[in-house]
């Protein structure tokens, strides 16, 4: 996987190419993968529907109002929230304002480069955003400072710091885990100018509803979750589930190059009903720890 | 796009405001061969949405790296043109325009034989002529016409539709004020003849029971609009049986 | 005739056991998933009592070694030339294989040969998944730089009707006007007559071949149009 020539950024955006430069699993390893699968076996001793082992660390930064750090297996992912006063949207005035961005910074993986965000990045991080969104998860229409002049914008930045599969599921933990943990501070309110007092206390970001990402790959007719960066590159096709606290779906987005029936679809579906859980109890347990703690 | 009142889109009668039925489509235009220059093109509409597509290739890359080994590159562009929209928009690529040429690859990818033309780039350029919900599915439907149309082998045609959720009731074909208010907008595209879905995102949230019936939903939808693809690219073949 | 044709389209089933793929690039017309056989481009599919006949109508020209090809000078290199042969890959001509002696590209200049912009007629000396097409000019003495006359395009899935079965149809041509026609399997055509109008007549005759490939009794009809056209003038 040393071997990935330069990804020439000048053609990153114009279009969308059949990825070129991809990491090459060498073919004695793709074919162990797709042998065990067959026994319903993965390479490094899961079952299909394991998840990989999951660290959290809470109030990574302190700099940042909401701030995460998320290990799932081998990927990692910092996601911190900073919290901004800012103008609202024409057409929601009484809105506070929701961005989520992701980088992919160049030393996560031989394959990515410096230069702004490529399709991969941009795709990972409206996917978060849409299903952050269309679910409110975020109240924000308690973010308003002066209803139709100035509102908090949440800022949610994504840093992909090292890159073994499955960076949805990992920054979509993050991304809950840091909005989870952010704090609006104090301000006051003199004429048109808003005044932080970072000395005093803070609220918390008002949130109702919660979702995580589940991320199954196809490998010949078998489901497995939580790929990692060898099984992504080896599956003929891979499909995310955002999934509520109550079992809702809050945004889907199939991505590979193959397709699946219908039927299976249903079956991916089902299953990722079945496997949130265990990532919102990894974002429970250190939240209730870190609760107790302080 | 959720702030203040809702609008009633599904009237007492249980029609929608243009007057379908829930599990109606929009009035579908079809043509392919449209352009002079390009090696397939095609043009296809739903309702007001209005979508150009052209093929060139396969064919050498202009940058000799740009290849690979044992099959063709495909590239594509969903762009969609300043006057398509209610407010001009900009002609430089959005990120939304980047995240749909990236789905709308992965949707064509699973039928395009690309392993015929190794070391090849094959060119897709998608215009959106006017955008009345519905645009990538419109796009793809175009697409899939015009690699047909340019004699490139394929699995099979790919057919696309969104399927929404407007006042809690599911409706096939959202076009742009079901989607800017509705609950939810799924867009799927489908290989019908290999049973295969090749593009699928949701933008909302659906019960499990509420995603099953949806899934149905499009895939009886697919199902007709490959068969209107099927007609048209038929219709220009009919000369041949003719003497 | 006991025949019935269909149009078939991509994903469309063709029951493979009695199938035989006709034409130019038969190879990329079907696919195979299972035991079934499937078109993979639009065609033309003749079922009879005997068998079944696939012909696909619309199709990309691909090189094969030993095809007779035209070609179009797009680049003048040190010691070869790139020739356009409107496939997915450019075609090679070397200086060697040209002048037919060695070449030193330090004491000589290819542009003087050839230059962008010339027809060359060769054939496919050969073609891998690998590397580039090579062109030669040995085994015909019409192979070499095009001169005179005039080169028509038509889609390469219609060369070969233009062509004919034992060559029927192209020696009628041949035959009834008197030039000299050169078929490059690219879909390029080099016809070479005594005067102007009778290359115009000859290229609406080729171009009515195109429109009508699938049709029965076409060398009949185009035979009687040449004959009229040609009595004309």
């Amino acid at each position: 996987m040393k071997n990935i020539q330069v990804y020439f950024k000048f053609e990153v955006n114009k279009v969308s190419f059949t990825p070129f430069r991809v990491p090459i699993v060498p073919q004695l390893k793709k074919n162990m993968i797709l042998s065990m699968i067959e026994k319903g076996l993965r390479i490094d001793g899961r079952k299909p529907e394991d998840i990989r082992p999951i660290k959290i660390v809470t109030n990574y930064l302190d700099k940042a109002e909401g701030s995460a750090y998320v290990e799932l297996g081998k990927t990692k992912v910092i996601a911190g929230v900073k919290m901004e006063v800012g103008e609202p949207f024409q057409d929601m005035p009484d809105l506070g304002v929701l961005t989520v961005h992701a980088e992919f910074v160049p030393l996560a993986s031989p394959s990515f480069e410096p230069g702004p965000p490529d399709e991969n990045a941009i795709e990972l991080s409206r996917v978060i955003d849409r299903s952050f969104r269309e679910l409110g998860a975020v109240e924000l229409e308690k973010l308003v400072i002066i209803p139709g002049k100035k509102v908090w914008i949440v800022w949610v930045d994504l840093y992909i710091i090292d890159h073994d599969g499955n960076l949805l599921d990992a920054s979509m933990l993050a991304a809950l885990t840091a909005l989870k943990l952010t704090k609006i501070p104090s301000y006051t309110i003199e004429g048109e100018d808003i005044i932080i007092n970072k000395e005093s206390a803070k609220t918390t970001l008002p949130l109702k509803e919660e979702a995580i990402y589940v991320h199954i790959a196809k490998i010949g007719s078998h489901f497995i979750v939580d790929p990692s960066l060898d099984e992504e590159v080896v599956a003929d096709s891979r499909i995310a589930f955002s999934i509520s606290r109550d079992g809702r779906i809050a945004g889907i987005q199939k991505m590979g190059q193959g397709g699946m029936s219908v039927d299976e679809i249903i079956k991916a579906m089902e299953l990722a009903v079945t496997v949130a859980p265990k990532y919102f109890n990894a974002v429970d347990l250190v939240l209730n720890k870190e609760g107790n703690e302080g | 796009m959720k702030y203040g009142e809702t609008p009633q889109l599904i009237k007492e009668d249980g029609t929608r405001l243009d007057g379908r039925k829930p599990e109606d489509p929009r009035p579908i235009h079809m043509e392919v061969g449209v352009l002079e220059n390009a090696d397939g093109s095609a043009y296809v509409s739903f309702g007001k949405t209005r979508v150009l597509a052209a093929v060139y290739g396969p064919r050498e890359p202009i940058q000799k790296y740009m290849v690979l080994p044992d099959r063709a590159i495909l590239r594509v562009r969903y762009h969609m043109a300043p006057f398509s929209t209610g407010e001009r928009k900009s002609p430089a690529p959005s990120r939304r325009e980047i995240e749909l040429s990236k789905v709308i690859r992965e949707a064509l990818e699973p039928v395009v034989i690309t392993e015929l033309y190794p070391r090849t780039m094959i060119d897709l350029f998608i215009e959106v002529l006017q955008a009345d919900g519905g645009t990538r599915t419109t796009g793809v439907t175009a697409a899939s016409l015009a690699l047909a149309d340019a004699g490139i082998a394929m699995r099979d045609l790919v057919s696309g539709v969104a399927i929404g959720k407007v006042n809690g009731v599911l409706v096939v074909d959202i076009d742009e004020v079901e989607d800017m208010y509705g609950e939810a907008d799924m867009p799927a595209a489908m290989a019908t003849k290999l049973g295969l879905v090749t593009l699928l995102q949701l933008n909302g949230v659906l019960t499990k029971e509420e995603f099953v019936q949806a899934m149905e939903m499009a895939k009886k939808t697919l199902e007709k609009v490959s068969e209107m693809q099927r007609k048209t690219l038929l219709e220009k073949y009919s000369s041949v049986l003719q003497v | 005739m006991a025949e019935e044709k269909t149009i078939v389209l991509p994903g469309d089933k063709l029951n493979g056991s009695e199938l035989e793929v006709r034409g130019l690039g038969r190879n990329y017309a079907t696919y195979k998933l299972g035991n079934e056989v499937y078109a993979a481009l639009p065609g033309v599919l003749e079922i009879s009592e005997e068998k079944k006949v696939f012909i696909p109508l619309e199709n990309i020209y691909i090189p094969k070694p030993g095809d007779i090809v035209i070609g179009i000078v797009i680049n003048v290199g040190l010691s070869y030339w790139t020739i356009d042969i409107r496939a997915p890959y450019n075609a090679v001509l070397t200086a060697q294989e040209f002048l037919n002696r060695p070449f030193n590209p330090a004491n000589e200049t290819l542009s003087l040969y050839l230059v962008e912009g010339d027809y060359v007629i060769g054939k496919i000396s050969s073609f891998d998944r690998f590397r580039s097409p090579f062109i030669t000019l040995k085994g015909s003495d019409k192979f070499g730089k095009i001169v005179n006359g005039k080169v028509i395009e038509i889609k390469p899935s219609r060369i070969p009707r233009v062509i004919g079965k034992k060559r029927s149809m192209i020696n009628m041509l041949i035959e009834e006007s008197g030039c000299d026609i050169t078929v490059g399997v690219n879909g390029l055509i080099h016809i070479d007559c005594e005067n102007s109008h009778l290359e115009d007549v000859v290229t609406l005759a080729i171009k009515r071949i195109e429109a009508e490939a699938h049709t029965s009794g076409l060398t009949d009809r185009v035979r009687s149009f040449l004959k009229e056209q040609l009595s004309n003038s």
